[in-house]
């Protein structure tokens, strides 16, 4: 489905990512893992289009979308939910669900208010509230809402559980297995390997853009190095 | 009754004012960028009503939608031209930009009309209001003044608050790459912005010219940097902030004009400005921004 190959960016002078190449199949959660500053963002941002590469392709569905604008790749129902949420503090909680379905039919979006109002009755009595009156936890939420209700075929989270207490970071794992259930192929950028690579079907390794292992999420589990760099022994 | 009448032309000049802080206000919120060339719209606004009803002998409200549709594509041009392959370019070089584009448009202009002032004929043709026996006397140009600005305040608000570009506005204004994210296209917002921002100048200018019939290619200058500190008066990217520093501005223009003194009647204005400043960085609805991890 998502097949990026030979991906070098440059910030400036810095090799930010340096040959990278992974892809994603229809019906899988991949995630990618590694410690701050691996480039992980910069992968999604790149796929995203908002940062252009110097070397590589991208593509998603069989079609090139390297040298899209980020919102056309939104149209291709490759949807991404930033790192640090980038909720629109200033709009109401309805006003940014509305934003998440912004390449949709206005009039065709009540299923998907509704089904993110069932997950998340806290949303529902806060419709009219800003987003930047909300807590850490329900803004994530409104965060997951908001890309859900882009009805994405891909969905790429980049650090879902970031600032999170471990009870909702559950909460947050739960929901992307029920999303990938109903048929939403995700792509998981985290810091917390494990709880990525509980949820996961494979994934890679990134160490300062590279990547370093792939592989089945049973193996990297089992993975001596890879426990001891990232999963705490 | 000396003080009434003063009271409501400070209004209806400060409703023109705010007509033109609300394009200033609107294109910094979105593009993040000051444009001082929309002063400069303004002239051209007026230049372009001047011409229809003169040269062309169109009727005058023809005459401003003419304005407003010149304006408006003269808006788009300028932000495609001039301000867009600056998006990521440093903000001084913008600003920069748009002080050489303001110069380009007064000089254009002096060429073309020449420096010789053309007298404008007001566009308004509405009796004037006699109230209290005739002692006090409202003209139609500040009536009708008064009323374009408040219709243009509840439709723009109606805009940025109720539809889909104006969520789109506001999401690029909050954030850019969010915005690109939802899949919002943010050069053609942009290009909206520019678009509403000049045809309000097109407006504005023509009720300028009514209200002080000498256009001249330096007329749009010195109402834009009033408009720019009404707008950052106000609260520089708030709409009700543009309306309300507009308004008051004007107030403060007219009534220190009067009690004051005609002379100082500007470093009033500006004085005040720098008052509201050092007690309320942001303006007088500038927004705080609040940031919760």
């Amino acid at each position: 489905m998502l097949n990026v190959n030979g991906l070098q960016v440059f910030y400036g002078n810095i090799h930010a990512i340096k040959d990278v190449s992974f892809y994603v199949e229809e019906g899988e959660i991949v995630t990618l893992i590694g410690a701050n500053g691996a480039g992980k963002s910069t992968i999604l941002n790149t796929i995203s289009g908002l940062i252009r590469p110097t070397v590589g392709t991208i593509e998603f569905l069989g079609q090139s979308i390297l040298n899209l604008s980020p919102h056309k790749v939104v149209r291709k129902r490759l949807v991404q939910c930033p790192e640090g949420r980038r909720l629109f503090l200033q709009m109401s909680v309805k006003e940014n669900l509305e934003m998440g379905a912004y390449t949709r039919e206005e009039n065709d979006i009540e299923a998907e208010m509704a089904d993110v109002y069932r997950r998340f009755p806290i949303l529902d009595e806060r419709r009219n509230q800003l987003a930047g009156s909300l807590s850490g936890g329900e803004q994530q939420m409104l965060a997951m809402g908001r890309a859900m209700m882009a009805k994405p075929t891909l969905l790429m989270l980049d650090e879902p559980s970031m600032g999170l207490a471990p009870l909702l970071v559950e909460q947050i794992f739960e929901l992307i297995v029920e999303l990938n259930d109903s048929g939403t192929t995700i792509l998981l950028v985290e810091q917390n390997a494990q709880m990525a690579l509980s949820i996961a079907d494979r994934g890679y390794v990134l160490e300062t853009g590279s990547i370093v292992t792939t592989g089945n999420c049973a193996d990297l589990l089992n993975d001596e190095e890879l426990r001891k760099a990232y999963l705490g022994g | 009754m000396d003080f009434l009448s003063y009271l409501i032309s400070g209004i209806s000049l400060g409703s023109i004012y705010a007509i033109i802080a609300l394009g200033y206000t609107m294109v910094y919120g979105i593009a993040k960028m000051l444009n001082f060339a929309h002063g400069d719209v303004i002239m051209v606004g007026g230049y372009m009503s001047f011409m229809a009803t003169t040269h062309f002998g169109w009727p005058p409200l023809l005459s401003v939608l003419f304005a407003m549709a010149v304006c408006t594509l003269l808006g788009i041009v300028i932000e495609q031209l001039a301000y867009k392959p600056l998006r990521s370019a440093p903000a001084l070089a913008v600003l920069i930009t748009a002080i050489g584009v303001s110069y380009f448009l007064q000089n254009a202009a002096l060429l073309i009309w020449s420096a010789n002032p053309k007298s404008f004929s007001s566009v308004v043709f509405l009796e004037a209001l006699r109230l209290f026996d005739g002692r006090l006397i409202i003209s139609g140009t500040t009536i009708v003044t008064i009323i374009v600005c408040l219709v243009i305040i509840l439709i723009l608000n109606t805009i940025v608050n109720k539809t889909k570009v104006g969520r789109a506005m506001r999401a690029v204004s909050e954030d850019k790459d969010a915005a690109q994210l939802m899949g919002v296209n943010v050069n053609k917002t942009i290009s909206i912005t520019f678009a509403i921002g000049s045809a309000l100048a097109a407006i504005a200018g023509v009720l300028l010219c009514s209200a002080y019939p000498i256009l001249m290619p330096t007329t749009g200058a010195m109402p834009g940097i009033k408009a720019f500190t009404a707008a950052v008066f106000g609260g520089i990217g708030s709409i009700p902030g543009a309306f309300l520093g507009g308004i008051l501005l004007g107030i403060i223009e007219i009534l220190g004009k009067a009690y004051i003194s005609t002379q100082l009647s500007d470093a009033i204005v500006f004085a005040v400005l720098i008052i509201i400043l050092l007690v309320k960085p942001t303006g007088l609805l500038g927004k705080k921004v609040l940031v919760k991890v």
